[in-house]
Formats: structure tokens, sequence, C-alpha cells
């Protein structure tokens, strides 16, 4: 990519550096006014700034954002994964290690003994919920606090797994306004 | 006996209760300013019972932080001159405060009390000698860290704050030409005219280019950005690089010290020092003919008062060039200063001299 050639005015830049501190200081005068009225109480509409205050204030998620798993329960709350391993196969990151066991159940061949996920290694790619033939792997919790003090912390279990009320997850925040006319 | 005392509480005012307190402000008002040119929020989260004083008490936890860290020399490094580093920079940045004209005369039981702690015939001289030691903070730090970043680092800061010296310096000799004093007192009394009859005759109005030349080289000298080479935090690393603790945090005192004095200078040299326009000793004489007397203690205060809101209006220029302007390479930093700058002051004193020389 070929370089513009500089003007007579931007080569002394002296006049390029005062264009700059104008925009900047317009930017701060700018602020500092709204910030002003916000703290007698006018206003409130407008921002002084474009950052969300984390934890306070939260972002709204996508309906598609890939967060924590869960896994699915049947009716009568077993689990609905047959221990059938695609999901550790297919993970690119091999986080994922099921043991199985046989199911009491005649029908179902096996269920999973022990289901860890290392949220540590996790790429957070999906693969694992495309790869379940039983729709028992989502990852719909829209859950990104998973940080933890100690790498053994980051390891969720069968337990932490199956540790919801079954329903369908939605963003936490209301809806993002494409999703509520699809509704 | 008295004298020595009325030094000593103006030295503990200025120093204590101005410059100090100042400097620690400032690194709120860097956070917050920069914050709200990037349309942030800024530091905010520091609270005493869940008061949070818009980030002000950020001051407290940054320097309880800076106390409360591990105190670190490098096993190989000296030890003396790892100490003396902070201490020799932080002290010579706030020598240089003695010459500087913050007021007039202050009357005080029929005693006039002069608003300078040093009344230095050869003021201009000294506070260039003492901007001059600062170099031996920078290159000592660099040195005795036993470390080749820091070394490399304090090599780049030693050749820049030199280059920048000379300029610095020579920028300044087209005023003394004007004025005929080094006295910065005396300086700042000559400003207090007027130019064509309505204009304050301020240095900046005799002097716009000695001002910008100025400008920059006071930015250059104070190892900010765009002229940050020396330190570059993010990636080339400084000559503080080996420095933990209050060590360190002396370090960052000095350049907050350090902005404080290109703003006094440049108030002193250029804005009139503590000169308020059209006031004079009775009160203010407006180009008109209007007149309003003011008690001369009045004056005084307004004098202090016009000299602090100078200082404080280039300490925010400052920190707004710095959150604007982007770094320089060094070999442009080194053309700005021998190529460009360094020629445009002598010029710039030449042709002051020609006019002061030729009648007209």
């Amino acid at each position: 990519m070929a370089n513009k050639d500089l003007n007579f005015w931007q080569r002394i830049y002296l006049t390029e550096i005062i264009r700059g501190m104008w925009i900047t200081s317009r930017h701060f005068f700018s602020n500092l006014w709204v910030h002003l009225l916000h703290a007698v109480g006018l206003a409130r509409g407008r921002k002084g700034m474009v950052t969300y205050q984390w934890p306070e204030e939260r972002k709204q998620f996508s309906r598609r954002l890939r967060a924590r798993h869960r896994l699915m329960k049947r009716a009568d709350g077993s689990t609905r994964c047959v221990a059938c391993m695609m999901c550790e196969t297919i993970c690119p990151a091999r986080c994922i290690y099921i043991v199985a066991e046989e199911d009491p159940d005649p029908r179902i061949e096996k269920r999973p003994k022990s289901f860890e996920i290392d949220l540590g290694i996790c790429v957070v790619c999906g693969y694992c919920v495309e790869a379940c033939p039983e729709d028992a792997i989502r990852m719909d919790t829209y859950d990104l606090e998973t940080a933890s003090y100690s790498r053994e912390g980051m390891i969720l279990t069968l337990k932490e797994l199956l540790d919801h009320d079954n329903e369908d997850m939605y963003p936490p925040f209301g809806w993002l306004k494409r999703d509520r006319k699809a509704r | 006996m008295s004298d020595i005392l009325i030094i000593a509480i103006k030295t503990a005012f200025l120093l204590f209760g101005v410059v100090l307190p100042l400097a620690a402000v400032l690194t709120w008002v860097e956070r917050k300013q920069s914050a709200l040119m990037q349309d942030r929020i800024g530091a905010n989260r520091a609270s005493i019972l869940g008061f949070r004083a818009i980030g002000l008490f950020h001051i407290i936890a940054d320097s309880a932080k800076m106390f409360l860290k591990e105190n670190f020399t490098p096993p190989k490094g000296v030890r003396l001159l790892h100490t003396l580093a902070p201490l020799v920079s932080c002290f010579f940045a706030l020598a240089v405060f003695g010459c500087i004209p913050f007021g007039h005369v202050f009357t005080v039981g029929g005693r006039e009390v002069p608003l300078q702690i040093i009344d230095a015939n050869a003021a201009l001289l000294y506070i260039f000698a003492m901007m001059s030691f600062s170099i031996y903070g920078v290159f000592l730090a660099g040195w005795s860290s036993h470390n080749k970043y820091s070394y490399l680092g304090g090599l780049r800061g030693a050749a820049q704050m030199l280059s920048y010296e000379i300029t610095m310096g020579i920028s300044l000799v087209g005023l003394v030409m004007i004025y005929g004093t080094l006295n910065l007192q005396q300086m700042v009394l000559a400003q207090g005219g007027l130019l064509f009859g309505f204009l304050p005759a301020w240095g900046v109005f005799l002097q716009p280019v000695a001002f910008l030349v100025f400008l920059t080289a006071g930015m250059a000298e104070t190892k900010r950005v765009p002229f940050d080479l020396p330190e570059g935090e993010s990636e080339i690393i400084g000559y503080f690089v080996e420095y933990s603790s209050m060590k360190f945090g002396m370090f960052f005192l000095t350049d907050f010290i350090e902005i404080v004095i290109v703003s006094a200078l440049m108030t002193t040299f250029f804005f009139g020092g503590w000169q308020v326009p059209f006031l004079q000793a009775t009160g203010f004489v407006f180009p008109g003919g209007a007149r309003w007397a003011v008690s001369p203690t009045l004056v005084s205060v307004l004098q202090v008062v016009a000299f602090g809101i100078k200082v404080a209006f280039f300490c925010w220029l400052q920190i707004l060039i710095r959150w604007t302007l982007p770094r320089f390479r060094y070999d442009q930093l080194m053309n700005l200063g021998w190529k460009f700058l360094l020629p445009v002051s002598v010029a710039n004193v030449l042709i002051t001299g020609l006019v002061l020389v030729l009648p007209i």
C-alpha cells in the first residue's frame, strides 16, 4: 500500500497536533459537562461514557452465546447422556473426561459414572453440543463468571452439570431487539 | 533568626502544602482526564465505607500499595546507588521550586515578606543547574540495577535529557535579553506592563517561538509521552524496571512533580507568573481608564491564586498532550531536538538580538 504524501500543514505537524488536541479536549469537556449535569440530577438520558460498569451494569448477551455447559435431564431426573463418547472424541482441547457404567434400565445401554469438563482448558468451541446425538450437553447457561482460585476449581463435575431445573434458558437480562421481533 | 523561620515556613507551605499534594492529586487527575477524553469513567473503585468520592481515594490506595510492597534490590546491583537514585531524582525536582516566585510581597505586621523562597539574582541558572541534576537520578537508576534493559533505558534517558536541556536553555536566552535579568522575580515584574495599551506584556506575546520550543523541550525533559522513551513501560522498558515499592513510587512522584515544575516555569517565563491582567499594586486599572481599588492583602491573595490557576491550566494542558499524541521514534526524537528545535531557538535568539539592537 502506497503512503499518501503529506501536505504542507501535515508536514509542519504543529497544526495536526492542535487538530488532535481539539478532538480530545472536545471529548473531555463534553463528557465533563454530562457528568456535572448528572451530579445535580439532570440529563439522565445522556451517557458520559461508552463503557459498562461491570458487575453493577451488565451488557445484553446474545441469544446464541456459548457459555458454561450443562447436561440435560429426562423426565425422571436422570441424565440424557448415554456416555457415547462423541463429545469427548470431537473435543479439540480434550477437556471432557467421561467414565461410563451400565445403566440399570434395560432399554438404555450406558450412562456416565462421572462426567468432568475442565473449563481451564475448554476453548468454548461448541463442538460437543453439535456432536451430541441425544441433545444432552448444552452451552446455554449464559454463565461466564466461572473463574476460580485453583486449577481443580475449574473442573465441572457431573453434579454441577446436572444442577439446573431442565428448563430452556434465555439470556438473563431481557431480549435483544432482533430476537424479540422473531418471537 | 526570624528570617530563617520565615524561609522555613515558606518552604513548608510551598513543598508540603502545594507541590506534593498537587503532584499526588495529579495522579488522580491524569487517570480521570484520560478517561473523560476516551469516553470512559476512570478509577472509581477505591472506597471508604462505601463512599467513593469520585475516585479520590485511589491516591491513598496507591500510596498504601507502594509502601506495602516488597522493597527489592537486584542481588548484583549496587545497593547504595540503587537506593540513592530515586532520592536524587526527587530531591532535585523539589529543589527547583526554591527560586520560583509564587507572589510578589505579602505585608504582615508591617513586615514585607517576599513570596519566593530564595530571591537569588542568578535564579535562572540555579533552576537549570537543579534540572540538570535530575539526569543523575535517571542514569544512576539505570546503571545500578545491573540489568541490560534498565541500563539502555538510562542511556536513552541521559542522551535525551542532555539534548533537550541545551534547547531549553537557549530558548530562554531571548527572554533574558529582553528583560535583562536572570532574577525570576524581576522577570515577572517586567511582565506587569501592557503592550499596545491593552495586551498584558507576557513573555508569550514577546517570544511566541521561544514558548513553543520551551514547551516541547520541557515535555521532553520531563520524559512524558510523546517523549517517554526512557520509560516506555509497555514495550521498551525503562531505567526503573528493577524498582519496586516506594523507591518506584518516588520516581513516579518525581514525574508528576516535574509536570508541576514545567507548568510553573512556563507560567513564570511566558504567562506573567503571578501577574493578574490589569491588576496593579493598588487595584485594577483597565485599558479604558476605569479603576477599581483593591486592598493590598487581597492583591497578594489574588496574585497567588492567579499563579495557582495558571499552573493548574498548564498541568491540564500537559496531560492533554500526553493522552493525545503518539510516541516519537528515537531517531525522530533526536532529529527534532538537534536538527529542528536547536536551530529554531538559536535563530530566535539572533532575531531577538537584531530587533533589540536595531533602532525601530
